[in-house]
């Protein structure tokens, strides 16, 4: 009975991400002239404008990031802990609360034209999409690519020195290669982000893809146009998921020496070191500064722009559908991450890598899927919160069972064996043998899903039942009108909000 | 003048000194091994050598030349590592063509293919790293290090990683292969054995410093200090007075006898050590009694660890010891002034 609520639920999550898709991808077919449309110049259009915007962003976080890395991995700024941490904060600020910073701050009622009189043209299009999304995505490619920084075995460098290649020689032929794998996979996180975002692009008025397949279900009211539509976004992010599964080249990833590793030596900045600092403050400034800066001032413009009462219901949506869907993840990561650690075979291999498939998919066409199952085959759930729930929950699923799984594979499995000799079922013996452990996996993962979920737009404004709202949809709702004073409270409690989950998550990185 | 001259090097770490006065010289076609305890500087001096760190003072001549302020991509040295640090994002081919630069591609894949069948490894040229066994990956190691000819070689325990049985094969290899090569070498070890079978000279470093530098030989029969002669083999030390000089030979007293021991430079009254190694010494009628606390059986002789006037000895014997009590004779003895080590 225990073994069958385990495996059951290792099953439920697993699988569940993938059935809206799934159920997309059924209805995209059957409405044959939905799929002639894809053929259309416009939709190609759009097409070349999301591969054009993940493009740029791509060479612009590394272009931004790379020495970033450098400077905090290798050089005598490394151990400045403070900077590593402020340089990566961007990461918990959602795309689309950038992109109402930059909108509020140019323009011809912008900030800086009503308080200094500069009328700086708004960003949009693709540079300003560029801007913004890069202004949040580059800490992904700073943290891999500092991280595999910290790890190189400085050997390596020196046995190439010593046959004779010059310190630029070094870093293209030995340390850039050994860079790739992690530079890859930073690339595909922000790849698949901006396949996927809808929120910051929409706001700057950059055409993409996901906008079409927006204005097309919502604006144009076609079900069966839309499935067809998003098609094509979940075959790239298919593809990019598949592509780094395969991996790199052969034997990159090895560590080649077996021995304790010495650290590196650290760079000395000497005349540079104002000029690096510099440059670490300018991204500081620009990633945190910029978009904090902007929404206090709009706040200061107009401090009476929202009452207490939609502040209150915004918080406590957010607090309802994050805190929900972060203990749903949870309860459904558990069973998995318990297979994941003690099953064998490719049953388990597969059943644990779906749900890291599904979260590569663009959370707006996850979305569509869960309406269109809702509308269709589970009415009685179209429209309630526990629809918005279980979305929520399964599409953050990877994010709670990272941190169970480690939990887990630290223990040996002949612990779990000895509660069961000492008389506790399956489930009692899985959960009493790996406790400490657990606890601490699940507030780390339970915190991971809170942050993504609270400030997660698409789907939260896609299943939200009529009347709900959160500190996101709201921020959303506001910064869409142009209503700047309106959004900043809202933008400003939710970064509030998922502060302590990044502090926690900090912390956690620093431990491993 | 000889080809490499190492001349007072030094080198600090914040408060700790690795390196505090290193100075010996190798010839042409010369293996110098550094031995010495983990932590004596043996394996700072190497890298100093190499250029990956910087003395403080002190020079580095090869050929005759100063090499001390150039990079080490400018100094011609091959290096060995420890660990081996192959690129593992290359195949063998590639790590050992790695240092190969301005030659065509004919040339290069020419001179990996002479290296690798050299060192009987031709097959494994399109393998990674980390499909290769330790005693593998040394091998291709000391191939790439070898490719771009360099004028002397450094190797920092190549052989720590292998096991004892491989270890041993090796060493006859690679002395045979470096002689072969006649390609001047600086290898690094804390293994006595390894370091008295490979070396043409050898160092032994102690706390910084080198306390010996001479012919293998010559350093094993006739330390200078106590530390020598305990660190490369097995050393009876008991301390003594000098009673009298005659030729060079000091009569000592020692363990309530007198003791004839070959000496330099030393006066009556001194005191000091007598050191003899246990081979050195002959059980059957002698001046000495020694009280045997264990016999080691070793295969090829017996070995007593016994005490003689309160002093720990250690004596070889062809066979078992009949008693607990054994007379025996020292044949040769040296005469060590300074404290004990």
């Amino acid at each position: 009975m225990q073994a069958a609520v385990l495996r059951g639920g290792a099953a439920c999550a697993g699988l569940g991400a993938l059935v809206p898709v799934a159920y997309l991808v059924l209805r995209a077919l059957e409405g044959g002239e939905g799929l002639v449309q894809l053929l259309q110049p416009r939709h190609l259009t759009l097409l070349g404008n999301t591969l054009a915007l993940v493009g740029t962003v791509l060479v612009a976080d590394t272009a931004l990031a790379l020495p970033a890395a450098w400077l905090l991995g290798r050089s005598e700024l490394a151990r400045r802990r403070g900077l590593v941490a402020l340089v990566a904060a961007p990461v918990v600020i959602p795309g689309y609360i950038v992109a109402l910073a930059l909108l509020g701050l140019g323009g011809d009622y912008g900030l800086l034209a009503r308080l200094v009189g500069w009328r700086l043209p708004r960003p949009q299009g693709l540079w300003g999409a560029t801007l913004c999304l890069t202004l949040y995505t580059y800490p992904y490619v700073f943290l891999s690519a500092r991280a595999a920084l910290l790890g190189l075995d400085p050997s390596l460098e020196e046995a190439a020195r010593s046959l004779g290649l010059s310190p630029w020689g070094v870093a293209r032929r030995v340390v850039l290669p050994q860079l790739l794998p992690a530079l890859r996979a930073a690339w595909l996180v922000v790849g698949l982000y901006v396949l996927g975002d809808f929120g910051a692009v929409s706001l700057l008025r950059y055409e993409t893809y996901s906008y079409a397949v927006y204005l097309r279900y919502a604006g144009a009211l076609d079900r069966t146009g839309a499935a067809a539509l998003s098609l094509p976004l979940l075959g790239l992010a298919a593809l990019g998921w598949a592509a780094s599964r395969a991996g790199g080249g052969r034997g990159v990833g090895y560590r080649a020496g077996s021995g304790a590793s010495r650290p590196a030596p650290r760079a000395r900045l000497g005349w540079a070191r104002p000029l690096a600092l510099g440059y670490l403050a300018l991204l500081v400034g620009l990633g945190v500064g910029l978009p904090l800066g902007t929404l206090f001032l709009w706040l200061l413009q107009d401090p009476q722009a929202v009452g207490g009462r939609a502040l209150a219901h915004g918080l406590g949506g957010t607090a309802v559908a994050a805190g929900g869907a972060a203990l749903l993840a949870l309860a459904l990561a558990f069973p998995l991450a318990h297979r994941a650690t003690r099953g064998h075979g490719w049953g388990t291999a597969v059943l644990v890598s779906l749900p890291h498939l599904g979260h590569a998919l663009p959370p707006f066409v996850v979305g569509l899927g869960w309406a269109f199952l809702g509308l269709r085959a589970l009415p009685f759930l179209y429209g309630r919160l526990v629809l918005l729930l279980l979305a929520l929950a399964l599409y953050f699923v990877p994010l709670a069972f990272g941190p169970l799984r480690a939990a887990w594979a630290q223990l040996s499995p002949r612990l779990e064996e000895a509660a069961r000799s000492l008389g506790h079922g399956p489930l009692g013996a899985a959960v009493r043998s790996a406790l400490p452990g657990l606890v601490r996996g699940a507030v780390a993962g339970g915190a991971l899903v809170f942050l993504r979920a609270a400030t997660e737009l698409p789907l939260t404004f896609l299943l939200s039942p009529l009347g709900f709202s959160t500190l996101a949809t709201r921020t959303f709702a506001a910064a869409s009108e142009a209503l700047f004073a309106q959004a900043a409270p809202f933008a400003l409690a939710l970064l509030a909000l998922a502060l302590p989950s990044l502090v926690l998550l900090l912390r956690m990185e620093r431990e491993t | 003048m000889s080809f490499l001259s190492v001349q007072a090097l030094r080198k600090r770490f914040g408060p700790v000194e690795a390196v505090r006065e290193v100075s010996f010289a190798a010839e042409a076609g010369e293996i110098l091994v550094l031995v010495g305890p983990s932590g004596c500087g043996k394996t700072t001096t190497l890298r100093l050598l190499a250029g990956f760190d910087r003395p403080d003072c002190g020079r580095v001549l090869v050929g005759g030349r100063d090499i001390t302020p150039l990079p080490p991509e400018r100094r011609g040295i091959g290096f060995v590592f420890q660990e081996y640090a192959l690129f593992p994002h290359l195949s063998v081919e590639g790590n050992v063509a790695f240092g190969l630069r301005g030659l065509a591609r004919a040339e290069r894949r020419e001179r990996v293919g002479e290296l690798l069948a050299m060192l009987g490894i031709a097959e494994l040229a399109p393998r990674f790293p980390h499909e290769l066994s330790a005693g593998q990956q040394q091998r291709v190691a000391l191939a790439r290090a070898l490719a771009p000819r360099p004028r002397l070689l450094l190797l920092d325990e190549p052989f720590s990683a292998l096991d004892a049985a491989l270890r041993r094969d090796l060493r006859a290899e690679l002395r045979n292969f470096l002689k072969g090569l006649g390609l001047t070498a600086v290898h690094v070890t804390h293994d006595r054995e390894e370091a008295l079978a490979l070396a043409d000279v050898l160092a032994v470093m102690r706390a910084g410093r080198v306390e010996q530098v001479g012919p293998p030989e010559e350093v094993y029969n006739r330390p200078r200090t106590p530390f020598v002669a305990a660190f490369l083999g097995r050393a009876n030390l008991w301390p003594g007075r000098v009673l009298a000089i005659l030729n060079g030979r000091a009569e000592v007293e020692v363990a309530g006898q007198v003791l004839c021991a070959e000496a330099a430079g030393t006066a009556p009254g001194a005191r000091g050590v007598v050191f003899f190694r246990p081979e050195w010494a002959e059980v059957g009628p002698g001046p000495f009694v020694a009280h045997v606390q264990t016999a080691l059986f070793l295969g090829d002789h017996w070995e007593l660890h016994a005490s003689c006037q309160g002093l720990p000895v250690v004596l070889s014997a062809p066979c078992a010891p009949c008693a607990g009590v054994v007379p025996f004779a020292v044949t040769r003895a040296l005469w060590l002034s300074g404290p004990e080590g």
